[in-house]
């Protein structure tokens, strides 16, 4: 029976990360709206707007850019069923990876400049988060002594108690990731930045909805990732991963977007202090 | 043995016949190489077949007239390079060749009575895997030559019609690559090294314009002075210890030849600080970068790395040596990852990613434990095939648009749609998963962690820079706009054929590589090191249901779903399909540029500090052997 349990966890996942990635959703909006002084939409509001994007009319600029819409969703789903089902961790983040690129791509093939724009920085905002994830899972690897999520959070101790500084620096790149304030230079997930939307310009629809489905699923899983610091104490756990997006709504909320440099220079710059050292740190005294 | 020896002789004589046919004789010349090509390509899978579960077997037979045979040749190609270097006032090549026969000549007349090696050649599953890239791979290329070589005169003409010599060359380069493999004499080996080193010359050259034979020579002059490090390993190696094989390179007194030949395999693997030369042979027609970067030469160089992984991995200070080389490797691939961000020109790209990839092959073999020296011969295999397909892509899209700048390859998909997916496949083939090269990163990443962990930061920081370059470059081809009316592409059934077949083992490969793996590579490393890497069960699973997956999703294009189709947002109103009206009513038509980002990658902030930084090591890796 124990074998099976993966299963379970695959179709939980699959089934309830829509629902809980789109609560959250509402209550970053509400509590945005909050820190801004408004009262904000109710807290179901993003199930609404998917609900209502669903049923409009089918507007595309080609051919080509439903199927590498429809395959970010899939590989997104992949990505988090890997890592749900305890896999490699490795392996769902080069599925992550693809699917990112399969949104660039998504993009790119509108043949839009203000979908362009958005791809090239959205490839440089993978630029910039890359190192820091692999340099994550590394030091997981190197306390753990193994890839498989499984492994990892029925690790014996606190992973953050070895790895505080990769948790800072994966936090830092945790805001490019949730695409918020100051990192968020692809595409904003708010108004209040721009008024042609970067990568999604050319998107409508379905295919909007089923990008903003694939970021509840997303972010459901960049939680999971920040919950395994900490899994040995699940309660803890939880509130932490609250915190934490706590944190990065009050920082979206408390910034305007940087230029492209800035991002990948800190993001890299972060990698290499915190993530390197760390590392440096576990090899020599691990 | 005699079937080693046929696939080394062959394509020797196959050379001479194209060299001795007129030039005009395009017909019986495609029959010859079309037939020599099914022929390498069917014996050297016959001999995978036959050897593949045999375990290294050695081939002893007498060869001292061969030997001497060898010295002869290789007298005969330094008068030629030494005319040829004074002819073109290249004193410094011309010195280099010298020193090089001294040695030679040094080491046959002081060691060679007393010295010599008795097994002459052998194959082992590494030799068997070379000898399928090169069998396979490399003919597809000739293939592909043929078709290209004649549009590439009709386009150039100022360049001397020298077809029947630069088949020639093609093919006695697979000669010498065959020679290589299977070589277990150092002398011999180092016989067909040299030769490669010659043939790449000849092939930069082609052209003949200035800048090609600047280039050619600035190649030479690089590899000969490997091949001085070689010479010198072979001498030190017989003199010291009498050892002439390769297969005894254990209980050295001494591991300086080591660093020695493998200053050798790095000057040959175009490692920093020699990047500049297989950079520069990009001037050469497309084919030929195809095969310097995918089947021949420079995977010659990381082979010589990938044999000496086990001394690095057991002999008492290998260690030492090895982690200067993965050193080497690691800086070389981060920095020609960045510097590749910076570049448009498309065969530029290729060629810094192939400098990468050779880097990250030159990390794994260094470092040379188990699970790396798995991940390294794979990421020979995968390369091998995605980058032959994606230099010749390129070859066929500057043929059509006449510009191989990646800035034109806009809407790529819609104006040459087959030979734009056959790149696409290509793109994906080097850095995503599901495809080879990042299953082989993936298992680098694993060794690297247990072996050296420093080593995993330059892989991470590497590999963001290639998302970036190869992510900008499918995006313009995959744009979807409207195609001139004009316009027809051209693309000969050769050329079509040996792109469809790559792409198709491109992704072949990837939905095999458990096999390769289990029946190549799993007995080759067992024997070695006593056990062996396996990629856990449902990862595999996993990978093989995400390749289904890239292969099924494409299906849904065919679905013709209600759908209305709008023009893209200009700001605006389109005046017509993609233009818009400017200021005083002029009308614009829509054109997009990439982001380089040459203010932080470009080759004028990275190139000089990573010379420097590799000198050093390299010195530091060859005095560490003393």
């Amino acid at each position: 029976m124990k074998e099976y349990i993966w299963i379970l966890f695959v179709v939980l996942y699959v089934v309830l990360a829509p629902f809980i990635g789109g609560l959250i959703t509402g209550i970053d909006r509400k509590i945005t709206a909050r820190m801004q002084g408004r009262y904000g939409p109710p807290l179901l509001q993003p199930f609404y707007d998917v609900f209502k994007l669903l049923q409009k009319e089918n507007m595309a600029v080609n051919k080509h850019q439903q199927f590498y819409v429809l395959s970010f969703l899939v590989f997104i789903i992949v990505a988090g069923s890997i890592f749900f089902a305890g896999g490699d961790l490795l392996l769902s983040i080069f599925a992550l990876t693809l699917a990112s690129i399969f949104l660039v791509i998504a993009a790119y093939s509108t043949f839009s400049p203000y979908a362009y724009i958005g791809a090239e920085r959205e490839l440089i905002q993978i630029m910039a988060y890359e190192p820091m994830v692999i340099l994550t899972i590394v030091g997981m690897y190197m306390v753990t002594k193994s890839f498989n999520v499984a492994d990892i959070a029925a690790y014996n101790g606190m992973l953050f108690l070895k790895l505080p500084a990769i948790f800072l620096g994966f936090l830092f790149i945790l805001t490019i990731k949730l695409r918020k304030s100051p990192f968020d230079i692809s595409m904003s997930h708010h108004a209040h930045q721009e008024i042609v939307r970067g990568l999604t310009t050319e998107f409508s629809g379905k295919e909007l909805a089923y990008i903003e489905i694939s970021h509840w699923y997303e972010n459901v899983m960049l939680l999971g990732l920040v919950f395994l610091f900490f899994a040995s104490n699940p309660i803890l756990a939880l509130l932490i991963v609250a915190a934490t997006y706590f944190l990065e709504i009050f920082i979206d909320n408390a910034n305007s977007r940087l230029k492209w440099q800035s991002v990948l220079i800190s993001a890299w710059v972060v990698a290499f202090v915190l993530g390197a050292g760390n590392i440096a740190v576990l090899a020599l005294w691990g | 043995m005699n079937i080693l020896l046929l696939l080394i002789m062959f394509p020797f004589v196959v050379a001479f016949v194209l060299l001795g046919l007129p030039t005009r004789q395009y017909a019986v010349r495609k029959y010859i190489v079309v037939a020599s090509a099914l022929i390498l390509s069917g014996v050297s899978i016959y001999l995978a077949a036959q050897y593949i579960s045999g375990g290294p077997q050695y081939f002893s037979f007498d060869a001292k007239g061969a030997d001497m045979a060898i010295l002869f040749a290789e007298m005969v190609f330094a008068g030629i390079i030494i005319r040829l270097s004074l002819k073109h006032k290249q004193y410094l090549t011309a010195l280099l060749m010298l020193i090089g026969v001294a040695l030679m000549l040094g080491y046959e007349i002081g060691l060679a009575e007393t010295v010599h090696a008795r097994e002459i050649l052998f194959v082992d599953n590494l030799s068997l895997i070379m000898a399928l890239i090169i069998g396979v791979i490399g003919c597809i290329i000739a293939l592909f030559a043929l078709g290209y070589m004649k549009d590439y005169h009709e386009h150039h003409p100022e360049v001397k019609d020298r077809t029947g010599f630069f088949f020639f060359i093609i093919f006695a380069f697979l000669g010498a690559m065959y020679g290589v493999v299977f070589a277990n004499s150092l002398i011999w080996l180092f016989g067909f090294w040299e030769i490669t080193t010659l043939c790449s010359f000849f092939l930069i050259g082609y052209s003949q314009k200035d800048d090609a034979t600047k280039n050619a020579f600035n190649a030479l002059k690089m590899n000969l002075l490997g091949g001085i490090g070689f010479a010198g390993a072979i001498i030190f190696l017989a003199y010291n210890d009498q050892v002439t094989q390769l297969n005894q390179l254990n209980g050295l007194s001494s591991l300086l030849p080591i660093g020695l030949l493998a200053f050798a395999g790095l000057t040959k693997a175009a490692q920093m600080p020699f990047s500049s030369w297989l950079l520069g042979a990009m001037v050469a027609p497309t084919p030929v970068s195809a095969l310097l970067h995918s089947s021949a030469m420079v995977k010659a160089g990381v082979y010589m790395i990938i044999r000496l992984s086990p001394v690095f991995a057991f002999e008492n200070g290998g260690a030492a040596v090895g982690v200067l080389v993965a050193l080497v490797g690691a800086v070389t691939f981060v920095m020609t990852s960045f510097m590749a961000i910076a570049q448009s020109d498309a065969k530029r790209v290729l060629a810094y990613s192939t400098i990468a990839n050779l880097g990250l092959i030159v990390v794994c073999a260094g470092v040379g434990t188990y699970q790396l020296y798995w991940a390294a011969i794979m990421l020979v295999i995968f390369h091998a095939i995605a980058k032959s397909l994606l230099f010749l892509s390129v070859g066929s899209v500057e043929h059509n648009l006449g510009e191989r700048s990646i800035e034109h390859m806009d809407g790529l998909i819609s104006i040459m749609p087959k030979v734009a997916v056959g790149m696409a496949i290509g793109i994906l083939g080097m850095f995503l998963a599901p495809f080879g090269m990042l299953i082989s990163k993936w298992a680098a990443l694993e060794g690297l962690v247990n072996a050296n962990a420093a080593l995993t930061i330059f892989v991470a920081f590497g590999g963001a820079a290639t998302l970036f370059f190869w992510g900008k470059w499918l995006g313009k081809i995959t744009m979807v706009k409207s195609a001139p009316t004009d316009f027809k592409a051209k693309v000969s059934r050769l050329e079509g054929i040996s792109l469809g077949s790559l792409a198709v083992m491109t992704v072949l490969v990837c939905l095999t590589f458990p096999l390769i793996s289990r029946y190549f590579l799993e007995p080759l490393i067992a024997d070695i090191y006593n056990q062996t890497y396996l990629l856990g069960q449902s990862n595999v699973a996993i990978l093989l249901l995400m390749m289904g997956l890239m292969l099924i999703l494409p299906l849904t294009l065919l679905r013709s779903g209600k759908r209305s189709y709008r023009e893209q947002y200009l700001a605006g109103a389109n005046t017509a399909k993609e233009q818009f009206h400017g200021s005083l009513g002029t009308t614009h038509s829509l054109t997009m540029r990439s982001f380089y980002l040459s203010n932080i990658f470009g080759e004028a902030k990275l190139f000089g500090i990573s010379v420097v930084i590799s000198i050093i090591l390299i010195v530091i890796m060859i005095g560490v052997g003393l």
